[in-house]
């Protein structure tokens, strides 16, 4: 019985959250790391286009809300998200048009691009402030909970309870969702293809015919939807908070140089490993292990390898045990 | 120098002018304290970027850094904080220095295979629950030592000069460190690197409040030598006739000597940097890290190891960062962790650099002094003038919003401003010769 005590605690604590996270990181590595594969810097802004994308996505749930339109028992959110995304890929395809394209026709050092994103973060960043302010917001609505923890202990007869957040089940399957289009999309698809092409080898590509601004807007088009989805889903799962997708950006890179940077089944791979990661170094495993073991503890451990403040800093000696050991990453990125 | 540069000179310094006509002397002068800082800062960046063409996004942690360092030079001790486990605090620290020191010496010297993995993996876990078996009581002994006002290791209470240094080696250290591991990669890796890095220094100093007491802030530390503080002069009744055949009020004319007092230290260390750097740059050493810059193959050619200059210039760079840092501390007499945003201390000293011109130096103190202002000014003047623009908007919530929206705006101007001069003008207001 303890064992199965301690096996639904490792589920809620460690493994749901670790998979809800994952998923956020791993939707967001996988649109920089398209990013990179195609337009070949490292977007600064990446995290600021999260914010921005979800931000319109709440202003468009509260128009909705407002309209007496709801999701039901799902958030109102997932009904917006089309029309958030469609607004911050009007902006990003703009930003491309006004900014990135100057520079891309002049061939700019990668470095030059990553500063230029810089400045598009700053504007990013100044104008969701100035829109929706700087305070936490929750935009969850519908059924909380798909399994509540009573019920199941009601049900199991066990001291844990387990616990699934809807916002936890639809990230998991919005992200297995997206991944599985993404892939078809650019296995499958003509227009796939040609991104593929034009990734691995530009000359060749252009040789054969192959429109750069059209791959160029493709790839800006899907790594936004992207980023729009995992800002949704992660301000869906906890809050909305502009500053904190500044500080994923961290992680998603991470995620991206982990699995090897320009690769798109790494960053999914990366994104579940910073994820998993991070919690089972920052979760404290007294719980468990009194379950499995019958050890003495003294009564102030927590079996806390790190306080979670320090979560950046998993991310961090990842990146850089990565670049010492394998600087390609797992899937030989670029 | 060239007359476009005097006059580019003279014009921001009639902004400050300006501020002190129309606002007030004590404004002014407050900006340009920050502003000299900030051009200090900017030179280091110049340094990193300019020369060598190393982006770097950390530069955040080295202003935290020096910021640290002061705390611990010139804060007051606490002996009953330190008595209950200071020791045992650097013999915890120590320690996992040399656990790290270990796994490097093995890394080195033992054939890449199974046999090492197993080895480095051991010693990293079993020295990561050692170091914390010996750090962890000791950092609780100090911090259970009167946590309202205390509750940490305490500092050396030296004078804050002392403390400038130092804090331009915590920087180069840390630089040193993120150095050795990110140089020599592609460049966008140095990039999220030093972002992750400056990321770990903050959560260190917001978090481990035996340090420096973390969210709790650090208050009351001392000003540099020669800096009275404003009460004093107040009490000295020769400062008070002074005053009082000035024409001014014993208040009003403290303060601004005191904000004088620090914009002459801060101006002499400025231009200090300013002659070394102009040196430094115009000597071999300053052609050979441009050559390095300029083409990385060729200078490599020529037998110049090019990782090891681009470590040399990253960690000189972030000492002089480090040291603006720690002058900011001295500055504000606080040490407050939630102050370090990455907008205000990495990516606007960027702007600086790039709007002034990257690779020269008066360019860089160029853009530290303009943005610098325009970045307060629009924090104080943005919300004036947007009450002027809303003026004819019923009040209700659309102008309340606006109002309070303003002070964002800066962010929106700034980055515009860098896409601006990155399009048009890329070599910036006073260009590299």
């Amino acid at each position: 019985m303890d064992i199965l005590n301690g096996f639904v605690a490792f589920l809620n604590f460690v493994f749901i959250p670790g998979l809800a996270y994952g998923s956020q990181l791993a939707l967001g590595a996988l649109a920089l790391t398209l990013i990179f594969a195609v337009l070949r810097f490292s977007n600064f802004a990446h995290g600021d286009t999260m914010a921005f994308g979800a931000m319109w996505v709440i202003l468009f749930t509260w128009a909705l809300q407002s309209m007496g339109i709801s999701g039901g028992v799902l958030p109102t959110a997932l009904i917006a998200l089309p029309f958030g995304i469609a607004v911050t890929c009007l902006f990003t395809l703009g930003t491309d048009r006004v900014v990135y394209r100057f520079f891309r026709q002049q061939k700019a050092a990668s470095i030059i691009m990553v500063i230029v994103s810089t400045g598009v973060m700053f504007i990013m960043n100044g104008l969701t402030r100035m829109i929706i302010g700087t305070s936490e917001i929750n935009f969850a609505d519908g059924q909380r909970m798909i399994l509540a923890a009573n019920d199941f202990k009601q049900w199991s007869g066990l001291n844990e309870g387990l616990a699934i957040k809807t916002t936890t089940l639809i990230t998991v399957v919005v992200t297995v969702i997206c991944v599985a289009a993404l892939f078809w999309f650019l296995q499958k698809t003509r227009t796939g293809k040609s991104m593929r092409a034009y990734s691995d080898n530009e000359d060749l590509a252009l040789l054969s015919g192959i429109n750069p601004e059209r791959v160029v807007m493709i790839t800006w088009i899907i790594a936004t939807a992207l980023a729009v989805i995992a800002g949704t889903l992660f301000g869906l799962d906890k809050s909305f908070r502009p500053f904190i997708y500044f500080q994923l950006l961290l992680p998603m890179a991470a995620a991206a140089v982990v699995g090897g940077l320009g690769s798109p089944i790494g960053a999914i791979a990366g994104g579940f490993i910073i994820a998993f990661s991070e919690v089972f170094v920052t979760y404290a495993w007294k719980k468990i292990v009194l379950y499995l073991a019958d050890v003495d503890l003294a009564p102030d451990s927590l079996l806390q390898l790190l306080s979670t403040d320090y979560k950046f800093a998993v991310s961090f000696t990842i990146l850089i045990l990565v670049l010492l050991v394998m600087p390609t990453g797992i899937f030989k990125g670029k | 120098m060239p007359h476009r540069n005097i006059l580019l000179f003279a014009a921001v310094g009639m902004l400050f002018v300006a501020t002190g006509l129309f606002q007030s002397w004590n404004l002014s002068l407050q900006i340009l304290n920050i502003g000299v800082l900030s051009a200090i800062m900017a030179l280091g960046v110049n340094m990193q970027w300019g020369y060598a063409g190393l982006f770097s996004t950390g530069i955040m942690g080295s202003v935290a850094l020096g910021g640290l360092a002061v705390v611990i030079v010139s804060s007051q001790p606490v002996p009953e904080g330190w008595a209950l486990g200071g020791p045992r605090l650097l013999l915890g620290l120590g320690f996992g220095v040399a656990v790290i020191a270990l796994a490097v010496f093995l890394y080195r010297r033992m054939q890449a295979g199974r046999a090492r993995a197993v080895a480095l993996t051991a010693v990293l876990v079993i020295g990561f629950f050692a170091y914390r078996a010996i750090f962890d009581p000791a950092a609780a002994g100090i911090e259970s030592f009167n946590p309202a006002t205390a509750g940490n290791i305490g500092g050396f209470g030296l004078p804050s000069l002392v403390a400038w240094p130092v804090g331009a080696v915590f920087a180069g250290l840390a630089a040193w460190a993120i150095g050795k591991v990110a140089l020599g990669l592609r460049s966008d890796y140095l990039a999220i690197a030093t972002l992750g890095i400056a990321e770990i220094v903050l959560s260190v100093m917001k978090n481990e409040d035996w340090l420096a007491r973390g969210v709790k802030n650090i208050i009351d530390l001392p000003r540099p030598w020669p800096v009275p503080y404003e009460v004093d002069l107040q009490a000295d009744p020769a400062f008070v006739e002074m005053a009082t055949a000035w024409g001014a009020t014993p208040i009003g004319a403290s303060t601004i000597i005191v904000k004088l007092l620090y914009l002459v230290i801060f101006s002499l260390v400025l231009f200090g940097l300013i002659f070394l750097s102009e040196r430094a740059l115009n000597s071999p050493w300053g052609r050979m890290v441009r050559a390095i810059r300029d083409n990385e193959v060729s200078a490599a050619a020529m037998g110049k190891n090019v990782t090891r200059q681009h470590l040399q210039i990253f960690i000189i760079g972030s000492a002089v960062i480090g040291l603006a840092g720690a002058m900011l501390t001295s500055l504000e007499g606080q040490l407050t962790p939630n102050s370090y945003t990455p907008l205000r201390f990495t990516f606007l000293i960027w702007v600086m650099v790039i709007v002034g011109g990257s690779g020269n130096n008066w360019g860089a103190v160029l853009g530290g002094l303009l943005l610098g202002w325009l970045w307060l000014i629009v924090e104080n003047a943005g919300p004036v003038a947007m009450a002027y623009l809303t003026m004819p908007l019923p009040a209700g919530a659309l102008k309340s919003h606006l109002i309070e929206a303003a002070p964002h705006l800066r962010l929106v101007t700034l980055g515009a401003v860098l896409l601006l001069v990155l399009r048009f003008s890329p070599k910036g207001l006073i260009p590299e010769k």
